[in-house]
């Protein structure tokens, strides 16, 4: 709406076009639509959220693959950050919700948009599988350095395409 | 000089060129400004939460700053490069459009704090290292850094939608 680059309601199944056009027109959706500052104010918040997460997961990341940081234990590192992981998930779906019912066509028949979902869903199972490692072992990701070093690498790599997909949305 | 003439030569520059002709140029180094300014907000926020006696109030002051510093200044001067880029392309229009404006006065007030910070508020460190509870001008610090920079956030969103 404000600048896709072409029609976004071009690509995808018929179903989701028509729950496109449906929720488009509701009054919740217009309202969002049309007071300026309502998308651009809960775009700012996600992009906010992102940053918590982004910094503290590049930090555990760097650190399971024993780039940086070696001077914190692994197990605090998880402890300290990935319970905060979780809370600001929650923000990020819930100003995502705001923005798709705002503008359902940009994001839902966006192959960026399905892509990046696809990813969050990936790293959100990783960070669960690191968390859950470290509940029942202390140490586990201390002693299991290479299986470390290989969850870091993917998660790291998944952070940046999430990015990156989410800045896309506005270009494909 | 005037800055609107350096404005202008910037603009015809082949580099400012190439990336107003790409159709995928300028989405990426925007895409690496996005992702530098992320992790120099977020690892920012750390720290001032730190000050602010808000988190990891188990670590010493210091041990969060020397944590956190690299990862600032590094994403810091990969953000000014990719955005030096970015504002090559449209320069003149960049620089006459108002939230890019009020973007780079919040990031100049955000300059100031942090030298502040450094040059004064930090000499004393050794006090207040451990403290779970900062003094004043630690937390007026870390607070005033914090809304800066959710400042800059905004305004950089808010030229996509007006420029």
């Amino acid at each position: 709406m404000y600048y896709s680059r072409r029609n976004p309601w071009a690509g995808g199944p018929r179903v989701i076009q028509a729950f496109c056009d449906w929720l488009s027109n509701t009054p919740v959706s217009l309202k969002i639509q049309t007071v300026l500052w309502i998308i651009p104010a809960v775009q700012t918040i996600h992009i906010l959220s992102v940053s918590f997460v982004m910094a503290s997961m590049a930090m555990l990341d760097l650190r399971l693959m024993g780039i940086a940081g070696k001077r914190q234990a692994v197990s605090s590192m998880v402890e300290r950050f990935v319970p905060w992981v979780w809370r600001v998930l929650l923000i990020l779906i819930a100003t995502g919700a705001i923005l798709i019912v705002g503008e359902p066509g940009r994001e839902l028949l966006n192959w960026a948009f399905r892509t990046k979902m696809a990813m969050v869903a990936t790293v959100s199972l990783i960070t669960l599988f690191v968390q859950n490692r470290n509940t029942r072992d202390a140490a586990f990701w201390e002693t299991h350095r290479i299986a470390a070093a290989m969850v870091g690498a993917v998660s790291l790599l998944l952070w940046v395409a999430i990015v990156t997909a989410g800045r896309w949305i506005a270009y494909v | 000089m005037s800055i609107l003439r350096l404005c202008t030569w910037l603009e015809g520059t082949q580099v400012a060129g190439a990336i107003r002709e790409s159709t995928w140029l300028f989405p990426t180094i925007e895409t690496i400004h996005v992702l530098s300014i992320v992790l120099v907000v977020g690892s920012i926020a750390m720290f001032d939460l730190r000050l602010l006696g808000l988190a990891s109030r188990d670590r010493s002051v210091s041990e969060v700053y020397d944590d956190v510093m690299p990862w600032t200044c590094v994403s810091f001067v990969c953000a000014v490069i990719a955005g030096g880029l970015l504002f090559s392309s449209s320069a003149t229009k960049y620089y006459a459009n108002v939230p890019f404006r009020l973007k780079m006065l919040t990031l100049l007030l955000a300059g100031i704090n942090t030298a502040y910070f450094e040059l004064w508020t930090r000499r004393g460190i050794a006090a207040w290292d451990r403290a779970a509870d900062t003094p004043r001008a630690a937390k007026l610090a870390g607070g005033i850094s914090l809304v800066l920079w959710i400042v800059v956030v905004a305004c950089g969103r808010w030229i996509g939608f007006t420029k």
